[in-house]
């Protein structure tokens, strides 16, 4: 048996088929089990009272009445509340408790820096009784006059010279982009402004700490990272990282938001510690939007010269954006123009004001999604003014290079993309013209963009065990946010093993298993399925070491190079009848079952056996631009005496690698579509310039897309293997779904009206206002 | 927008779910000719009484089964339902009846169970998620769920399959444009909708063929 790192399909495999959902059964009937949901012995509940101002003082905090409510077992303030390790509230302090994201922890001090901050935490024997408890704390303010945002008249715009957090927002500058614009045959300039967006998963931040001894504690939490959860509270309560446990079977969508620790995980812990009864904490709706970060709300400037031809000369992106008190943070949106089209000058820089709110986050596409509106919607503006063709002007600047590094892709399938989802779309048949087609009374137009997303870093380990019974226990502390985790490991472990889905059982979301990354960042399916993958050649391997010594194996004495795998089988390749199952194997050894163990890594830093090829000896290494690429194409109809938008028809080519569920892939390209729509047409939460407080922070007021504004969708994939990326060939589909949909809609609202709305979300206001140009 | 829209939702307004009898029940006022026949006497008097301040048992029959708890009159029916029961197929998305997370039928109608309390439901027919099934038996929705990948996390999907099989008994799933009407009070973030609309449609046709 030879160490086979690349995956190869099988034949009659279940890898890419579109099968169903493997925990489909139990999201159906309600037996999947979230973080809230632990019934355990004693279990008291957490509520949060939360500032009613956005920056100054307590001057004074009054427990008392709160106290005396009947059931009420504890209330935690700034006075009281139970010692840290370690605290994040300096920038030195939060860079040491890995997956922190905010240089703040409420209950730490008296200072009010945003709106909504938790100023106490109520336990109590029911949720009814903390909830009006919390109700009851007594608080008095001494109140200063807060920020709002970057837009307002107090605040101080900077620029963060490369000391943001994880995105360092440094200036780039590549080739003469000024020298090049000034000598550019045509140039546009445009600002699109983005309002905050909130993530708004179904399922709110919760959970439930448990102190099983007095230095050991289990908390379920609805995490995105169980691994990396279970390290931040370790370093914040000064426990060994064993001695925290991290649990999350299931999580009712995550976005990004739930990606870090936040402060009420943190809470929730030190409470149920005080108190010594299990602790639940469950988020409401309302602290949903002031708990768990947010998309900035941020204004962007791209600046394009071209040639006449259409072919692009220079790239110029500006980004403004609102942070915290403590932290620089930004999406770093100029990065996408950077390798989405063939362009020798570029810039990107940022600029950032301090305001009272809590630090944004990692949205959904951080960076890629609104980047792409400024690219997307700006080459769109291009090739208006050029009178070009959107997908022409597109192909025109293609990249056969990345235009960044000068490196080659290890895979791109866009030209594929754009060729299928045109022919799917309908789309030679658009009128150049815009605000000319027409269904009855209703203005139609036809819009499209770009999608691209890297395929990240990333490494994480897996066990497998395979029972001489024919079954599998496949193990990693991946986490399945809905996109499929649990269902495409177990075809892949399947179809690795030789035995069928239903004798593979894939166990996820517990820090005690073998350590993998965070859902997020699209890394998830790439890295997870290739641990498991390698540890199942792990496992391949053992056998063979232990049939090529067993006089009774047919393979006795074989090399062990020379033996490979069949279905469940090992084969002597140079006679094939020499054969013998794993499991006939493991019983005459004696054996229950046989470990293997696997250590993935994903994007840069793979090293595949492709780019040993490739790179003769003593030769420089041929380094590969790794992204997911794709196209949507959407139609809207917009009524022209209302201003109301509706898409009706929307389709998505993507090129994602290799496409382990095709069922559960269209699932997550039509979810972040849909997320675009929403944030193109409807989504905004509102902060009032006075108070530095949300006007609509709830879901009557923050709109999402509801099944009424949705229409049939088409997807389709350019499946294909990627040598340079993983093991799997997986280069991820999660965020790159939801990349160029915003401008997607937005160009095609342009297409039907000829008004171009720069603002989002494209409300019908807009649409019919003097604003739009 | 079809055009029984309107008057369905002004003839068949929930008796059960108005302001009024919630401001009847929950203040005490006897409103003992809601009770039905099978809840004894002394429950009723317990459930519709003045005295309903603290933890008082009441009695909820959820799926076919009656069950006492000790909850106070302020306990909505979600929160009896998660909390109390641990039946917590029914899940909290808003708790303020704007995404749908938390449908339940009770007698056969499609309501938000977090913007109702348990104590006004003593006597109903109170089906969950949970109760859905026969057995090992999917109901056909759940089956079309599955089939179509009709979810992503899962959240809403209780909720979703409440609401659906509601829909599609109410009649107002024969068509697409009418179907993801009468889903739209539904929210599902990670955005299965088309998925959603297959499966409540395939239903719906089956149902219509008898």
């Amino acid at each position: 048996m030879t160490d086979s790192p690349a995956f190869e399909p099988s034949k009659g495999g279940v890898v890419g088929q579109p099968v169903n959902r493997v925990d489909g059964h139990a999201k159906v009937t309600g037996q999947a089990q979230y973080a809230a949901e632990y019934l355990l012995p004693n279990l008291t509940y957490a509520a949060l009272k939360t500032s009613s101002i956005a920056k100054g003082r307590l001057k004074s905090i009054d427990t008392a009445a709160a106290l005396r409510e009947p059931g009420v077992l504890a209330v935690f303030t700034h006075e009281n509340l139970p010692k840290m390790a370690q605290t994040p509230n300096t920038l030195a302090g939060k860079y040491a408790i890995y997956g922190m994201h905010m240089a703040f922890m409420p209950l730490t001090g008296n200072e009010i820096f945003y709106s909504a901050q938790p100023v106490a935490v109520v336990v109590a024997d029911t949720f009814e009784r903390a909830t009006q408890a919390a109700a009851l704390v007594q608080v008095t303010y001494e109140e200063a006059r807060p920020v709002a945002s970057y837009q307002s008249a107090n605040a101080e715009v900077f620029d963060p010279n490369g000391q943001g957090y994880v995105f360092d927002l440094k200036k780039v500058v590549r080739g003469n982009p000024q020298a090049s614009l000034a000598a550019s045959a045509v140039q546009v300039k445009a600002t699109y402004v983005h309002p905050i967006n909130h993530h708004n998963p179904m399922e709110p931040g919760a959970t439930i700490a448990h102190w099983e001894a007095p230095d050991r504690v289990t908390v379920y939490d609805s995490t995105q990272a169980v691994a990396m959860a279970q390290s931040s509270l370790a370093t914040i309560l000064g426990l060994p990282q064993e001695q925290v446990r991290v649990v999350t079977k299931f999580i009712g969508g995550g976005f990004g938001c739930k990606f870090n620790l936040w402060p009420h995980t943190v809470l929730a812990t030190l409470a149920a510690k005080a108190v010594g009864r299990p602790v639940k904490l469950v988020l409401t709706r309302q602290q949903m939007f002031t708990s768990l970060g947010h998309r900035e709300d941020q204004e962007q400037t791209i600046t394009l010269g071209a040639r006449q031809d259409g072919k692009l000369t220079t790239l110029i992106h500006e980004k403004t954006s609102t942070t915290s008190p403590w932290d620089i943070f930004a999406e770093p949106n100029g990065a996408i123009l950077n390798w989405l089209y063939a362009c020798p000058n570029y810039q990107s820089s940022h600029r950032v004001a301090r305001a009272n709110v809590m630090t944004s986050t990692y949205m959904r596409a951080p960076g890629e999604s609104p980047g792409s509106v400024a690219m997307e919607c700006g080459l769109d503006e291009l090739a208006a003014k050029l009178g070009l063709d959107p997908l022409e002007i597109r192909l025109r600047n293609y990249a056969n290079l990345d235009p960044g590094t000068g490196q080659p892709w290890s895979s791109k399938g866009l030209k594929e993309c754009y060729a299928r989802g045109a022919e799917l779309f309908g789309w030679s048949k658009r009128s150049l013209e815009p605000g000319v087609t027409r269904d009855g009374r209703l203005l139609v137009g036809w819009g499209m963009a770009t999608a691209s997303y890297p395929v990240r870093p990333a490494q994480g380990r897996a066990r497998v065990r395979l029972y001489a019974d024919g079954h599998a226990l496949v193990q990693t502390s991946a986490t399945d946010l809905g996109t499929g985790t649990y269902t495409v490991i177990t075809q892949v472990a399947a179809d690795a093993l030789g035995l069928p889905m239903a004798n593979v059982r894939f166990e996820l979301g517990d820090s005690n298993l073998p350590t993998a990354p965070a859902s997020g960042s699209s890394v998830a399916a790439a890295t997870v399925s290739s641990s498991v993958y390698l540890a199942i050649q792990d496992v391949w391997q053992r056998l063979t070491a232990l049939a090529v010594r067993d006089s009774q194996s047919p393979l006795f004495k074989a090399l062990p190079a020379d033996v490979v795998r069949e279905q469940d089988q090992l084969v002597l390749k140079k006679n094939p009848s020499k054969r013998e199952k794993f499991s006939a194997l493991l019983q005459r050894q004696g054996l229950a079952d046989i470990e293997g163990v696997g250590n993935s890594k994903s994007g840069e830093g793979y090293e595949a056996d492709q780019i040993a090829f490739d790179n003769k000896p003593g030769t420089k290494q041929t380094k590969r631009s790794m992204y997911s690429f794709g196209v949507h194409f959407c139609e809207v109809k917009v009524d022209p005496d209302l201003g109301t938008v509706h898409v009706t028809r929307w389709v998505s080519v993507m090129d994602g690698g290799r496409i382990l569920n095709s069922k559960t892939a269209r699932s997550q390209i039509i979810g972040g579509s849909i997320m675009g729509i929403g944030a193109a047409l409807m989504e905004g939460t509102n902060r009032d310039e006075q108070y530095a407080r949300y006007t609509n922070a709830d879901l009557a007021g923050y709109h999402v897309p509801i099944n009424a504004d949705i229409p049939d969708m088409q997807v389709e994939f350019i499946d294909g293997h990627d040598p340079y990326v993983n093991a799997m060939g997986v280069k991820g589909i999660g965020e790159v779904a939801m990349v160029g949909t915003v401008a997607a809609v937005a160009n095609a609202v342009y297409h039907a009206t000829g008004k171009r709305v720069r603002s989002f979300p494209i409300v019908p206001s807009k649409v019919l206002g003097s604003d739009a140009v | 927008m079809d055009n029984n829209f309107f008057n369905k939702l002004t003839s068949d307004q929930p008796s059960d779910g108005s302001r009024r009898s919630f401001m009847k029940q929950a203040g005490g006022i006897v409103g003992l000719a809601l009770a039905p026949p099978f809840v004894a006497q002394a429950d009723r008097l317990t459930a519709f009484s003045k005295t309903v301040a603290g933890v008082s048992p009441m009695q909820l029959k959820v799926n076919g089964t009656v069950r006492t708890i000790q909850a106070e009159p302020r306990v909505t029916l979600l929160d009896a339902l998660r909390e109390h029961l641990h039946l917590t197929g029914t899940k909290k998305g808003c708790d303020h009846g704007q995404c749908g997370a938390c449908t339940v039928h009770v007698n056969g109608r499609r309501i938000v169970s977090c913007l109702t309390l348990a104590v006004m439901n003593q006597g109903q027919e109170i089906t969950t998620i949970e109760g859905l099934a026969r057995g090992s038996e999917l109901h056909p929705l759940q089956e079309a769920f599955i089939k179509h990948d009709a979810f992503q996390c899962g959240y809403c999907t209780s909720g979703q399959i409440m609401s659906g099989v509601a829909c599609v008994q109410e009649g107002h799933a024969t068509t697409d444009h009418q179907a993801r009407e009468w889903m739209s009070g539904n929210i599902c973030r990670c955005g299965a909708y088309p998925n959603i609309l297959a499966a409540v449609r395939e239903v719906a046709g089956q149902q219509a063929k008898g």
